[in-house]
């Protein structure tokens, strides 16, 4: 393997309902410094069904070139088409450095790809950084649930390829109009000889919130002692117009889905404002949650870790608290309405 | 008649692992090792299976001889077989080089009893990737199924799966030929208490250990620290946060105080006053 063929940073790029998902973004913004660093060029690799306008998303968002598949094989994500072509694509063009999400699609692919090139792959990096004369991706992420930080590095294989946990990197500021070289590709890939066929797909009715695009979530702990108990950060929520976040032990106790569980396991959060309510502040919760905006804690225990990620503490018992906290600022916003509607 | 096997590893309890602040290393001795939580349910959902269609649920690990406890546990959840390898060979693995030596212990399950499904857990709680399942999918040549929170049907005469996989919205419905691999997520399904006749039989169980001289056609270079292409190259303890400012006076001082936080950023409850803004 001669390393001088394998040039430029790639980020495989994630269709949503349309748009290019949010971890895309932030890793075209992520990947733009390390190419910048390695005065090479930043790609994107797009792969879908009339998806070819979101290039042009790409580069307002700092990609320089994009890499086109776009066929109706490829309408649902399927590891099978969609490795065929991320191969043929790295085989040809040969990269540097390969960036994933961390998202279950970004895992499903960037794993059947590391394994057929083969290459080194990390999971769930949560910084990256790249030495400017060799090259090497300097790829870091919490090990051993989350008690230490590990550089992990692939000196052996090219590309080198990562997935990064989405909400930790930051997308560049939109430059309307950038452009960039768009390069269509296709590969010869037959309906009847993939094996896998995704016979439906189906959209849960119940649309909760999305904590993850929430600006302000109220988190509540095992601290609240029951669901009965949990139901003060529920309140408090609902007046706020808050998404309810939830620790893991909350989560397994039953007292909300899966859906609301914030940390490691769970979903990192970066909202304006975060109250952690009864949460002891675990490692594994922290990680979730410490890049938001401005973090309350409440909780009875003055030594309980999560004083020490917060920026406003209140040591004391929330199931008084936020109920006061609730009905202080409920009438705080009703003062304010009559205020606003006076101004008309 | 299907034959599933179910990958599953035994690992420290890194909710109470102690690391040693000095060379942020872990102390073993601190942490109990346990089977992996995941691959219980990846085990559970093969014995569903098997209690389902018929058949037989084979578990496989790689690990110290001390996984054999591990192995125990998958037998009293109700797998009837049980397969380890173990061998200084195949220590200090990443995912590539575990997916590899795992794929070499399949295909020798496979020549006495060919394998219909291979079930995996999301990951691990120590290596914490999810790669090992794609990647031994990859190798024999399997559709990979990830994210898996419902098997829908396993038909061994039309040679197929349908199953559901999570979606952040939902789910999506998918077919796949067999043999296939899934992993699965934890909400696929419960894992009761252990029946009193499981445990007698997983109590005097005795898994076939192999080593890699047991292994047909094994390329040495690809195992272990070895045959790993990614390499730790430093760990260091995670930053330690600053902490905040801690409100004081009585419950209502503070809480007042907390108002004026909040109401310090009034535009984000547009939203709470229920109106458009005007
Ligand atoms: C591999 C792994 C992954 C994990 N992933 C996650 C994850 O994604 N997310 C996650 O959250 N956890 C995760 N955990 C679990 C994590 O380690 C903690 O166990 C969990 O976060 C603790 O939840 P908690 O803070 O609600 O409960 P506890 O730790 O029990 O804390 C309760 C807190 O409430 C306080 N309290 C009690 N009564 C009151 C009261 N009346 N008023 C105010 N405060 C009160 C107590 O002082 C205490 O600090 C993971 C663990 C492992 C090993
Ligand atoms: N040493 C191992 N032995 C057997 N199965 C494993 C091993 N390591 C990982 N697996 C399987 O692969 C899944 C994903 O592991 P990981 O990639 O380490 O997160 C696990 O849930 C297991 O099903």
């Amino acid at each position: 393997m001669n390393f001088e063929d394998y040039r430029g940073v790639w980020v495989f790029i994630e269709e949503k309902d349309g748009a290019i998902a949010p971890v895309s973004l932030e890793l075209l913004g992520a990947g733009r410094q390390l190419a910048d660093k390695r005065k090479t060029e930043l790609a994107g690799v797009l792969i879908g069904e009339n998806i070819s306008a979101l290039a042009e998303t790409a580069f307002e968002y700092g990609a320089d070139k994009v890499y086109v598949y776009d066929a109706p094989i490829y309408r649902f994500y399927r590891t099978e088409t969609y490795m065929r072509a991320m191969l043929a694509c790295v085989e040809k063009h040969k990269p540097e450095i390969l960036l994933y999400g961390a998202t279950s699609t970004g895992k499903d692919l960037a794993s059947a790809v590391a394994t057929d090139l083969p290459t080194g792959l990390t999971a769930d990096t949560t910084q990256l950084d790249v030495e400017e004369d060799t090259g090497l991706l300097l790829a870091s992420r919490p090990a051993f649930g989350g008690n230490i930080m590990a550089t992990i590095l692939c000196k052996k294989y090219r590309p080198q390829m990562a997935t990064v946990r989405p909400k930790v990197m930051k997308a560049l500021p939109r430059k309307i109009g950038a452009s960039g070289v768009v390069v269509e590709e296709c590969i010869p890939l037959k309906e009847e000889d993939i094996r896998t066929k995704v016979l439906e797909i189906v959209r849960s009715t119940t649309r909760h919130i999305r904590i993850d695009e929430a600006d302000i979530i109220v988190a509540g702990g095992k601290g609240l002692g029951s669901p009965a108990g949990f139901k003060v950060v529920q309140q408090l929520a609902e007046a706020l117009g808050a998404a309810v976040g939830a620790s893991r032990d909350v989560v397994e106790a039953g007292w909300i889905g899966h859906h609301h569980q914030v940390g490691q396991t769970g979903v990192t959060v970066t909202p304006k404002i975060y109250f952690a309510i009864g949460i002891s502040g675990a490692i594994q919760h922290l990680v979730g949650m410490q890049n938001s905006g401005l973090i309350i804690a409440v909780n009875k225990d003055p030594a309980a870790p999560i004083f020490q990620a917060c920026h406003y503490g209140i040591v004391g018992d929330a199931l008084t608290i936020v109920p006061m906290l609730t009905e202080a600022f409920k009438s705080a916003l009703g003062r304010k309405e009559e205020a606003d509607a006076g101004k008309v | 008649m299907l034959h599933i096997v179910a990958c599953i590893k035994q690992v420290p309890d890194t909710k109470i692992i102690k690391m040693n602040p000095k060379t942020n290393t872990m102390d073993r001795s601190s942490a109990p090792a346990i089977l992996n939580p995941y691959d219980a349910h990846a085990v559970e959902e093969a014995v569903r299976l098997r209690n389902r269609y018929g058949g037989v649920v084979s578990v496989l690990t790689m690990g110290p001889p001390p996984a054999v406890k591990a192995i125990r546990k998958c037998i009293e959840i109700g797998a009837d077989e049980g397969y380890m390898i173990t061998d200084r060979a195949f220590a200090g693995a990443d995912t590539l080089a575990t997916s590899y030596a795992l794929t070499k212990a399949l295909e020798k399950i496979a020549q006495t009893r060919p394998i219909d499904l291979i079930i995996c857990g999301k990951m691990t709680i120590d290596g914490d990737t999810g790669q090992v399942g794609p990647g031994i999918a990859r190798r024999l040549d399997m559709p990979p199924l990830t994210s898996v929170n419902k098997v829908v049907e396993i038909d061994s005469e039309k040679r197929h799966a349908i199953v559901h996989r999570k979606l952040e919205d939902g789910y999506e419905v998918v077919r796949s030929t067999l043999p296939c691999l899934l992993s699965v997520e934890k909400e696929i399904n419960e894992v009761p208490y252990s029946s009193l006749p499981n445990m007698l039989r997983a109590a005097r169980y005795q898994p076939h250990i192999w080593s890699v001289a047991d292994l047909p056609d094994i390329d040495k270079t690809q195992l272990g620290l070895k045959g790993s292409p990614t390499i730790v190259s430093s760990v260091w303890a995670p930053p330690k946060p600053q902490g905040g400012t801690m409100l004081e006076g009585t419950q209502s001082d503070q809480v007042s105080q907390l108002l004026d936080i909040l109401m310090a950023r009034q535009e984000l409850f547009a939203a709470a006053s229920g109106g458009e803004a005007p």
